[in-house]
């Protein structure tokens, strides 16, 4: 939270430098902070009771701390199950893919073989397809190897991602060649190579990468509500769409269930956020 | 993405090179050049074979699937051409194709001017950035199905915080997403906030590339800022400008998460979009061969735009 105040009036020395970004934060103030009320708000009202919920006009500020929403959701619900479940599949899925993308996106850069180009110019092209048009035949493939309402189901298809390759392609371009050289004159195999030299420097792409996917994996909606049949199986963001409707009026216990997806997924980003904007600013340019 | 795959080809001239002439730590050629195959592969394949056998297997099978009455379980019987035919005569199709357009014709323009103005707000070295970025990112990041709930919550017209606002202002309560006419226009606004701090982060760092020296000659020739934004900033950021246009076109194509957790495409369908239609068809009414034709019918309009976009945009320079 470091804004500028208003400059104090005792402070006459650079006036004309420091008076224009002051003005801005007069701007950029209210705005960002009008961006992460709804969350405050969110937060607020899964402290709050049922009854001063459900009264109009709502309280804008908690008037206590109430945390009935919290323990009901944890003890009544399959949410601690979904929350589980969301854990699994984020973290196999982020294994995978910043393993098997780098791979990819490392032969793309530095390797020669046949057919890599038009490998690649594939692999891109796919972010074109849609995926409500995938997802259907994607259902049937599932249901036919009987894996239908499993985490492998939801897993799987993100194994590797066209992003994930693309992102790898780029960062290994732009990659000194001298560390593998060395390396290979010294009698290091090509996964010696890749595993012992490469990846240990490519470590900020690879958080990058991690954070990217972690947060797409982590929010996906549209594909475990298809492919998983009982709740038991969901992930956290498939479970909230049951609270929508069922428990209408249980809004304290729907607001822990927000706040507690939510956090997550805000943790990775403040974390990892120089890498996060780093990944999407240069996917752009590349 | 141009520049990716163009230098892919100097590598590869530069490889041939080296592979015809005599290699720099010896060995024959030949051999040399299959366990490079061997070890190009190994490490290119796992990938390309997921991305490849998860996308252009399904995609046939959805054209043909479209071309039957599949049940979801059961394969179906080969219908022809009908399933397209009937798109003509289903109003909810058609329904949600306008909501779809709605959004985007919104969308697209207010989240590229809001982008870029705070983008220009933020392109200064001014103290505090990170806290700004992070702020104006993190509807972005959270998830769509958890903000979903909460706008539902908030919008909620009986006893949702902002008609509590709107009242104790002295102003009449609105019905918002319970209203069939206003629901699609809470629901963009509730999609442009959710999305625009992307391009924000896009625009800030496409500004940075603008060089100084470029706005520095633009002052001392006395350029206002209007002038310097019209004949320097837009310019510079135009390719920019059509690649958010058209990732915030596939984005309004592919609109799903908000409403399976706020209006469930409702009020009487007035927040239907074509993504939400598809599901409904395939997973709710298990007619899974006219929800691949509806979703067949998406991708090639969705192609076509695509491209015209690209190419009257690039040409007349109408995006920003």
């Amino acid at each position: 939270m470091t804004t500028a105040p208003a400059p104090p009036a005792s402070a006459p020395p650079a006036p004309a430098r420091r008076r224009r970004p002051s003005a801005r934060h007069l701007v950029l103030l209210p705005l960002s902070l009008l961006m992460v009320v709804p969350f405050v708000y969110m937060l607020g009202a899964s402290v709050m009771t049922r009854a001063q919920l459900n009264r109009f006009p709502p309280p804008l500020v908690p008037p206590g701390m109430d945390l009935t929403g919290y323990r009901e959701l944890l003890s009544d619900s399959e949410f601690p199950r979904w929350f589980l479940n969301s854990v699994l599949v984020a973290g196999a899925i982020v294994t995978s893919q910043v393993v098997l993308c780098s791979m990819a996106g490392y032969a793309f850069a530095r390797l020669r073989f046949s057919g890599r180009r038009t490998a690649l110019v594939l692999v891109i092209a796919t972010t074109l397809i849609p995926f409500q048009l995938t997802v259907i035949p994607t259902f049937l493939i599932f249901h036919r190897l009987h894996l239908i309402n499993t985490l492998g189901a939801l897993i799987a298809p993100q194994l590797a991602s066209a992003l994930g390759v693309y992102l790898m392609t780029s960062f290994f371009q732009n990659f000194p060649r001298e560390l593998e050289e060395a390396a290979r004159i010294d009698g290091c195999s090509r996964w010696g190579v890749f595993f012992r030299v490469v990846l240990p420097v490519a470590r900020p792409a690879l958080v990058a990468l991690a954070v990217i996917t972690f947060i797409y994996a982590w929010n996906d909606l549209f594909w475990p509500l298809v492919a998983i049949s009982s709740s038991e199986n969901y992930t956290v963001q498939a479970g909230l769409t049951t609270f929508q409707g069922q428990h209408r009026a249980d809004w304290p216990q729907i607001m822990a269930g927000t706040v507690l997806t939510t956090v997550p997924v805000l943790i990775v980003f403040l974390v990892g956020q120089r890498r996060f904007v780093q990944a999407l600013a240069g996917a752009v340019k590349g | 993405m141009s520049a990716l795959l163009s230098t892919g080809r100097s590598d590869r001239g530069t490889s041939a090179r080296s592979g015809r002439g005599p290699g720099r730590r010896g060995g024959p050629g030949r051999r040399r050049r299959l366990t490079d195959e061997a070890a190009g592969w190994s490490f290119a394949g796992p990938s390309t074979l997921l991305v490849l056998g998860f996308s252009l297997l399904p995609m046939g099978w959805a054209l043909r699937l479209s071309l039957t009455d599949s049940d979801l379980v059961t394969e179906g019987q080969g219908v022809g051409l009908d399933n397209y035919r009937a798109l003509a005569d289903d109003p909810v199709f058609w329904r949600s194709i306008r909501n779809t357009l709605e959004l985007t014709g919104l969308y697209i323009p207010i989240s590229l001017l809001l982008g870029l103005g705070i983008a220009l707000l933020l392109n200064k070295p001014i103290r505090g950035i990170g806290f700004y970025r992070a702020c104006f990112l993190v509807p972005f990041v959270a998830s769509a199905a958890a903000e979903g709930l909460l706008m539902a919550f908030v919008f909620d017209k009986d006893f949702g915080v902002v008609n509590g606002l709107i009242t104790r202002a002295g102003l009449p309560a609105q019905g918002f997403l319970d209203d069939p006419s206003q629901a699609m226009f809470v629901i963009t606004g509730i999609f442009i906030w959710t999305q625009f701090g992307f391009n924000v982060v896009i625009y800030l760092a496409a500004l940075q590339e603008i060089p100084a020296e470029v706005l520095e000659a633009a002052a001392i020739d006395g350029a206002g800022p209007w002038r310097t934004f019209r004949h320097i900033v837009v310019p510079s950021v135009r390719p920019i400008s059509l690649f958010l246009a058209v990732w915030g076109l596939i984005d309004c194509l592919q609109f799903f998460d908000l409403l399976m957790t706020s209006t469930k495409g409702g009020p009487v369908n007035s927040t239907i979009t074509i993504v939400y239609y598809v599901w409904q068809l395939a997973f709710e009414y298990f007619t899974a061969g006219y929800g691949a034709a509806v979703a067949y019918a998406l991708f090639a309009g969705s192609l076509v735009a695509i491209v015209i976009g690209l190419v009257f945009g690039r040409r007349k320079g109408f995006l920003l």
